[in-house]
């Protein structure tokens, strides 16, 4: 059965981090290989599959932070510590650190676009060694909704950290204004070598480029990572494909490069 | 070798191939047509030689056989998961008949299925289990055009059949039956099967795409003219993609299955991502998507086109549309693209 992708296996809920009322983090038991921005496909039976992204790393344990917006996670949320889950995968080729390393490093996300590299982030931020200078800029629509709260204190000490809401009155905690607008003004010692992550929904993530580009980052120095539907996760439901790559299989994260052309 | 035979020899022969496999062809289903007193030609089991329809282009693939409409992944029930259909391996092979453009279509599914990322077992298990006979085509049907997509000759058959007036030609490469089709049949030095060099549809295919066509004016004529139907897709030998689905037998919630059902890029709900966003909402963005994929898209990971050159797409399309003059449309746009740049 081993040869079989499609069984998922059964992972125990460890604990569930509380960050909005529709976003949970579930800290399952997991153990094997896997790297930020890859996905599972989480499951319960009778409601279905759905791919949610790797948002945290332990040992014997991951993050599965997820969003409540359709039939599969509404369902998952009715889950508990002890209970759980059925998981297949990693899928996807995930973010490699070493791509960012000996570069200053801009990570830009939005949303949701937190957990695929808040792995990265984390990475990165405990090893300044490893790069030369690193800024995260984090954006959510307001305070409401709000991930990862606890984190952004540990980064905040750790890395140049912009974070910032749509809407709101401005506080000693985060600034308002879209990730954008942040851009423009990024202190960037060597433009020619730094490097960009950007992650989060469509819009924010082709904005974000653009500004990035206008700021003078090499299109080679950019990668972004793709949300789609993924039934399968190995290549064959067809559901993910841009032109002649598959996001579950290419993907999801791609270099700026080739990334530029995937028109749905 | 080739082998001539008369209907009754190839009778025999039958009875000796039914002992090893269930043998599947394009067959007539009176009154099963789409329109009133209309017959439909698709695959069926056959008992005898005389059941093949092979006068006439089957409305559905072979598709049908190897990847049906839904498929059972596994049962579950409270603390169990059961594998679907794993009592095939006690069942008999299965022998498919079919036509040269068929077989390069089961080419694509083992590219999908098996030769990008990892194998997908039920398609693997199935596959170590078929056998297929090559039926020769001594003039293309309606709309097809296999001799542009390259699709019009096959020799990785197991064996082939020929219907020539009467008699029937086959050309046997599995050596189990060398001797029956010696002891019935009579030897011939040539028993190939016809392939066809020429086709009334003929569609150019473009050497390669620019980017810049994905924007052009070309596809929304498809915005009003489809109704996202999705037949196209169904109809088609290479379209491979499908859905999971969960259904429950009883309402305590227990036990039931999850299947993968067959998906459609024409119709709505196939890009739809949780949280209410959706890719290609236009229907001329689909056949964008679609046609794209069949003539470059596939062909940029594999080297060869997807599409096989049936027509089927173009015989089925309630709205008659023409996939073929898509195609032709598409190329002289890729011209005068080339031409501005």
């Amino acid at each position: 059965m081993n040869n079989n992708a499609y069984v998922p296996f059964s992972s125990k809920i460890k604990e569930v981090i509380r960050h909005t009322p529709i976003e949970y983090t579930f800290r399952m038991e997991y153990t094997g290989d896997v790297k930020p921005g890859q996905f599972f496909e989480v499951s319960i039976p009778k409601f279905g599959e759905a791919p949610i992204s790797v948002s945290g790393i332990g040992d014997g344990l991951i993050d599965l932070t997820i969003r409540r917006v359709g039939k599969v996670t509404n369902e998952v949320f009715e889950k508990y510590e002890g209970s759980s889950l059925l998981l297949r995968g990693p899928y996807g080729n995930g973010f490699d650190v070493n791509d960012y390393a000996g570069s200053e490093v801009v990570i830009v996300a939005g949303g949701t676009g937190v957990s695929p590299v808040r792995g990265v982030i984390d990475h990165l931020g405990s090893h300044p060694e490893m790069h030369k200078g690193l800024t995260l800029i984090a954006g959510f629509k307001s305070d409401e909704d709000m991930l990862f709260r606890k984190d952004f204190e540990r980064w905040e000490n750790q890395m140049n950290l912009i974070l910032t809401v749509d809407k709101g009155e401005p506080t000693a905690k985060r600034r308002v204004g879209l990730v954008t607008e942040f851009i423009p003004t990024l202190d960037i010692k060597d433009i020619d070598t730094a490097k960009a992550i950007v992650v989060g929904p469509p819009a924010m993530m082709r904005f974000s480029v653009m500004a990035l580009l206008d700021r003078g980052f090499k299109e080679e120095n950019i990668w972004i990572s793709h949300e789609r539907k993924m039934c399968c996760g190995i290549g064959k439901c067809g559901h993910c494909r841009i032109n002649d790559k598959y996001v579950c299989l290419d993907g999801p994260v791609f270099p700026y490069t080739i990334g530029k052309d995937l028109i749905d | 070798m080739g082998y001539r035979l008369t209907n009754e020899q190839m009778n025999n022969v039958w009875n000796e191939l039914k002992n090893v496999y269930d043998i599947y062809a394009p067959k007539c289903y009176a009154g099963g047509g789409r329109f009133s007193d209309t017959d439909s030609i698709r695959y069926g089991k056959v008992e005898s030689i005389d059941e093949v329809v092979f006068d006439k282009k089957s409305e559905y693939s072979a598709k049908e056989l190897i990847s049906p409409n839904a498929e059972t992944l596994f049962y579950f029930s409270e603390d169990h998961v059961n594998v679907g259909g794993e009592n095939i391996e006690k069942k008999k092979d299965i022998l498919i008949l079919l036509r040269s453009c068929d077989l390069h279509a089961i080419k694509r599914f083992d590219q999908i299925y098996l030769g990008q990322g990892p194998a997908d077992f039920y398609y693997e298990r199935l596959r170590k289990k078929l056998k297929f006979m090559v039926m020769g085509c001594t003039t293309s049907f309606d709309n097809c055009f296999c001799v542009d997509t390259e699709t019009n000759k096959i020799d990785t058959y197991d064996m082939s059949i020929d219907k020539r007036g009467e008699e029937f030609f086959i050309d046997c490469k599995l050596e189990q039956f060398e001797d029956v089709l010696k002891s019935v049949g009579t030897e011939v030095a040539d028993a190939t099967p016809s392939f066809v060099t020429e086709t009334k549809t003929r569609v150019n295919i473009p050497e390669s795409v620019p980017t810049s066509i994905i924007k052009n004016e070309l596809w929304d004529q498809y915005d009003s003219r489809c109704i996202a139907c999705g037949r196209c897709n169904f109809v088609c030998p290479t379209c491979t993609c499908f859905t999971m689905q969960d259904i429950f037998y009883t309402d305590n919630g227990k036990a039931g299955e999850r299947r993968r059902v067959a998906a459609s890029c024409m119709v709505d709900g196939y890009s739809d991502v949780a949280g209410g966003g959706s890719y290609r909402k236009k229907n001329g963005e689909r056949m964008r998507y679609k046609v794209l994929h069949k003539i470059s898209d596939y062909k940029k990971r594999t080297g060869e086109t997807m599409c096989v050159g049936c027509g089927r797409c173009d015989d089925i399309c309630p709205e008659y549309i023409s996939y073929s003059n898509c195609i032709n449309i598409l190329s002289e746009a890729c011209k005068e693209v080339a031409g501005n740049e």
